[in-house]
C-alpha cells in the first residue's frame, strides 16, 4: 500500500543524507522525497511515499525516530489528509492541437505559464493520481518532458505536526 | 572564562567527562590534538599498532565497564580503519566516541592528501555522527556525543575534527556544558504501567515459560533483577551469545545459550514454550531459526529499549518500550505486591520435569579425544577449572567462540566479551586489552583461533609497551573451523580455502615481541601448563593448544526448520 509519510527534522548539514540513507540501508524504498526549511528557519518539513505493508511501515517509522535528527514522524495515510504535487509538464502544440491541450489543461484546472509557436509549458497541481491522469489524458507523442516535485502533505483539520 | 585552542578543547572536554584512556594512533590531521594530549596528564593516550584494534579496545573497555571508550585517530586511513571496529560496536549497541581528524576546512571536497568522507563511510554504522564546523562547537558537540552514545540504545558515535578547528593560536572561551537534552532526542526510560501489568498478568498464568534475555541486560545493568524475577517465579532462564552472564551460569534454573548454537534444553524449552518473556534481545536469525516456523504456541512479552526491536523480526503479543531495569523493577513491585500464585503452580512444577529430562539427554555431550588428542571443549572446560570460573574471558570468532560460549559458565555480567552481532574476527586480544585497562590485576583470558588472532596480532607490541598480561588460549585447529565445518555439513566435505598451511611458530613470535609462548599438544600436560601460564600474574603468555582439527560444534540449528530441529552430533538429529 502507498503511504505517504510526514517527517519534522532539524534543519542540520547531513541530516537528510541520514535519512536517505536509511532507506537504502534497510531496503526500503522511496518513490518521492520533498523537504525545505518551514516558518521555523531551524527545522525541515520533509514528505516520503512509499509502499509497503503495515508491518514494514511501522518498521520504517520507527527506524525514521531513531534518527537522531529527526523530531516527529506521521504516517499520514493513516488519517484524513491532503497531498499535493506539483507538476511542469512541456508538450508539443501545433495546428488544432494547440486548442485541444488548451482544454485539457482547463479541465484539470492547468496552468499554461509559457508558451512558444510550437510548444506550452503547463503548471498543475494536485494528488499524484490527478497528476497521473493529465499525462494519460494528454497524447503520448505530445510530451517533451515531465517535471514533477513529488507529494506534499499535510493532515487535514486540527491536527499539526510540530514540537 | 579560560581561552582554549580546539585541541585543548577537545582533551579538556574528555577529561571532564571523566575519561581515563583514549586509544588512538597520531596522523598529520591530528597532530594539533596530540599536542594538547603531550601538554596534560588526565586523559591518559594509549598507542596502538593499527587504528582497528584501538576501537576494540575502546569497546572491551566500554564492555566490561559500561563507560564509553574512546578512539583518537587521523583522518583518511586511520579513520577508514577503525570503520570494523565501529561496526562491530554498532551491532553490539556499545557505547563509542570515535575522534577522527579531518583535512582543514578550506581542503574538504578537494581529495586533499589523506582525506576521507568519513561521515559518510561511517553513516550506517554509527547511532550519530558530528562534524566540527568552528573550534568554539567543541565543547558542547563532545558533551552531545558522550550522552547519544550511552544512553537509550547504546551505540557509536564518531566526531570528525578538520584540522583548522585545532589551531593552537585561535583560541575560545570553554565551558563544558553540565547538561545536555536535545528536543528530537529522547530515550524512552520507564515503560507503559498498563503493559507491564497486562504482561504480569500473563507471566502468573504461564504454564510453559520461558525467560530469553539478552544484552540488553548486561547492558542496561539489570542483572540482579533478572535474577531476582526468575527466582520469583521459579522461571527458566535462557541468554542469548550477548546476554551471557546476566543470568548466572552455573545455576540450576538456567538453561544455557540458545539459538544456533544453544543447547538441546534452551532451544527445546523455547520451542515448547507458552510464554516467552524476551528482556533486551532482539530476535535475531541466529536465535529465530526460520521465523515462520519459531515457537508456534508461545505468547510473547518483549521489553527493549529500542521500539526498532520490538515486533521486528517476530510480533509481539504484549510490546513493552522501556530501559530494561526501572520495567523489571515495577514488574517485581507488582508481583510482589499481589504475591506470586500460579494458578498453574503443578504445570511449573511438570515443565521443569521436562527440561531437566532434556538437559539429560544431550547436556552438551561431545565425544572424548582419541588417546593423546585433545577436543577443544576440554580444553575450554579445563580453563574453567583452572580460572576457578572467575576470569574475564574475550574471544575471537568461529568454533572456539562458541565452544568459549557453552563450555565457560560465566555467572556474572560483562565477564564475557565477544562480538556477537558482526562476528569479527580480531576483535579478541584488542578488547582483553581494553578490558584489563578498565580493571587491571584480573585474569583476562583471550580464547582465540589461529586464524583470528593473527587478525591483530600486531597488538602483541601494544600489550608490551603498556605491561598488559593478557592470557590468550589458541585452540589451534589448523583450520578456519567454523567455515570447515559448515563445508563438511553442507558442500559435502569440499575444504574451500579453510586450512591454513605455513602458520607462523607462535611461541618465537610471541617471543619475539617480548612475551612467553607454550606450545600444548600432550593433553596430559593442558592442566599443568596451563596452571603455570596463569600463575605468570605479570606477564603475557600465549597458549598454542594443538586440538582435533575435525570437532565441530554441537547442537546446531539446523536451516529452514524451527528451534526444535538441531543436530546433535555429525551423525544425530532431533
Amino acid at each position: 500500500m502507498r503511504r505517504i509519510i510526514s517527517v519534522l527534522m532539524e534543519n542540520e548539514p547531513g541530516a537528510l543524507s541520514r535519512l536517505v540513507g536509511l532507506f537504502s540501508q534497510r531496503g526500503y524504498n522511496i518513490e518521492s522525497l520533498t523537504v525545505a526549511a518551514t516558518d521555523d528557519p531551524t527545522l525541515s518539513r520533509l514528505t516520503l511515499t512509499t509502499e509497503g505493508d503495515e508491518q514494514k511501515i511501522e518498521q520504517v517509522t520507527k527506524q525514521l525516530n531513531k534518527l537522531i535528527e529527526v523530531v516527529k514522524v506521521v504516517d499520514l495515510t493513516e488519517g484524513a489528509h491532503i497531498e499535493r504535487e506539483l507538476m511542469l509538464i512541456k508538450v508539443k502544440a501545433t495546428g488544432a492541437q494547440r486548442a485541444e491541450i488548451k482544454r485539457t489543461a482547463d479541465i484539470f484546472r492547468g496552468q499554461i505559464v509559457d508558451v512558444t509557436p510550437s510548444v506550452y509549458t503547463i503548471q498543475l497541481t494536485g494528488a499524484s493520481d490527478k497528476l497521473d491522469a493529465f499525462i494519460l489524458a494528454l497524447s503520448e507523442t505530445a510530451i517533451l518532458e515531465v517535471v514533477r516535485t513529488g507529494v506534499s502533505g499535510i493532515a487535514r483539520g486540527e491536527k499539526v505536526l510540530s514540537i | 572564562m579560560e581561552l582554549l585552542s580546539g585541541g585543548e578543547m577537545l582533551i579538556r572536554a574528555l577529561a571532564d567527562e571523566g575519561v581515563e584512556y583514549v586509544f588512538g594512533y597520531p596522523g598529520g590531521a591530528v597532530l594539533h590534538i596530540y599536542d594538547a594530549i603531550f601538554q596534560q596528564d588526565k586523559v591518559k593516550h594509549i598507542l596502538v599498532r593499527h587504528e582497528q584494534a584501538a576501537g576494540h579496545m575502546a569497546d572491551g573497555y566500554a564492555r566490561s565497564t559500561g563507560q564509553p571508550g574512546v578512539v583518537l585517530v587521523t583522518s583518511g586511513p586511520g579513520a577508514t580503519n577503525t570503520v570494523t571496529a565501529i561496526a562491530t560496536a554498532y551491532m553490539d549497541s556499545i557505547p563509542m566516541v570515535i575522534i577522527s581528524g579531518q583535512v582543514a576546512t578550506h581542503l574538504i571536497g578537494d581529495d586533499a592528501f589523506q582525506e576521507t568522507d568519513m561521515i559518510g563511510v561511517s553513516r550506517p554504522i554509527v547511532k550519530h555522527s558530528f562534524q566540527i564546523r568552528h573550534a568554539s562547537e567543541i565543547p558542547a558537540v563532545v558533551k552531545k556525543a558522550f550522552y547519544i552514545a550511552a544512553t537509550g540504545r547504546p551505540g557509536p558515535v564518531v566526531i570528525d575534527i578538520p584540522k583548522d578547528c585545532t589551531l593552537p593560536a585561535d583560541k575560545f572561551p570553554y565551558e563544558y556544558p553540565a547538561k545536555m537534552k536535545l528536543r528530537s532526542y529522547s530515550p524512552p526510560a520507564r515503560g507503559h504501567a498498563g503493559q507491564i501489568k497486562k504482561a504480569v498478568d500473563e507471566l502468573v498464568l504461564a504454564k510453559r515459560p520461558v525467560i530469553y534475555s539478552g544484552g540488553g541486560v548486561v547492558q542496561g545493568n539489570a542483572s540482579p533483577l533478572l535474577i531476582e524475577l526468575a527466582r520469583l517465579l521459579n522461571f527458566p532462564v535462557t541468554n542469548t551469545l550477548m546476554g551471557l552472564g546476566a543470568f548466572p551460569g552455573s545455576d540450576h534454573q538456567f538453561l544455557g545459550m540458545l539459538g544456533m548454537h544453544g543447547t538441546y534444553e534452551a532451544n527445546m524449552a523455547m520451542h515448547h514454550s507458552d510464554l516467552i518473556l524476551a528482556i533486551g534481545a532482539r530476535f535475531d536469525d541466529r536465535i529465530t531459526n526460520n521465523v515462520k516456523k519459531f515457537c508456534p504456541n508461545a505468547k510473547i512479552i518483549h521489553i527493549d529499549v529500542d521500539p526498532a526491536s520490538i515486533s521486528k523480526t517476530i510480533i509481539a503479543d504484549i510490546p513493552i518500550v522501556g530501559a530494561v531495569e526501572p520495567v523489571l523493577t515495577e514488574m517485581l513491585a507488582i508481583l510482589k505486591q499481589q504475591g506470586v500464585n500460579h494458578p498453574n503452580a503443578e504445570a511449573i512444577t511438570a515443565w521443569w520435569k521436562q527440561i531437566h529430562e532434556w538437559r539429560a539427554y544431550h547436556g552438551l555431550r561431545y565425544a572424548p579425544a582419541a588417546p593423546g588428542e585433545m577436543k577443544p571443549q576440554q580444553v575450554v572446560e579445563m580453563l574453567y577449572k583452572v580460572t576457578g570460573g572467575k576470569a574475564i574471558i574475550t574471544s575471537d570468532v568461529g568454533q572456539h567462540q562458541m565452544f568459549a560460549a557453552l563450555y565457560y559458565k560465566y555467572d556474572r555480567p560483562r565477564q564475557w566479551i565477544n562480538s556477537g552481532g558482526l562476528g569479527t574476527m580480531g576483535f579478541g586480544l584488542p578488547a582483553a586489552m581494553g578490558c584489563l585497562f578498565a580493571h587491571p590485576g584480573e585474569q583476562v583470558v583471550c580464547i582465540t583461533g589461529e586464524a583470528s588472532i593473527q587478525m591483530n596480532i600486531q597488538e602483541l607490541s601494544t600489550c608490551l609497551q603498556y605491561d598488559l598480561p593478557v592470557k590468550i588460549l589458541c585452540l589451534n585447529n589448523r583450520s578456519l573451523g567454523m567455515v570447515k565445518q559448515w563445508q563438511d555439513m553442507q558442500y559435502e566435505g569440499r575444504h574451500s580455502h579453510s586450512y591454513m598451511e605455513s602458520l607462523p611458530d607462535f611461541v618465537k613470535l610471541v617471543e619475539a615481541y617480548g612475551h612467553v609462548g607454550m606450545k600444548i599438544t600432550d593433553p596430559s600436560q593442558l592442566e599443568s601448563k596451563m596452571r603455570e601460564a596463569l600463575a605468570m600474574k605479570d606477564r603475557l603468555v600465549f597458549m598454542d593448544v594443538y586440538v582435533d582439527p575435525a570437532e565441530h560444534v554441537y547442537p546446531m540449528l539446523i536451516a529452514g526448520g524451527n528451534m526444535r530441529d538441531m543436530w546433535l552430533s555429525k551423525t544425530e538429529r532431533t
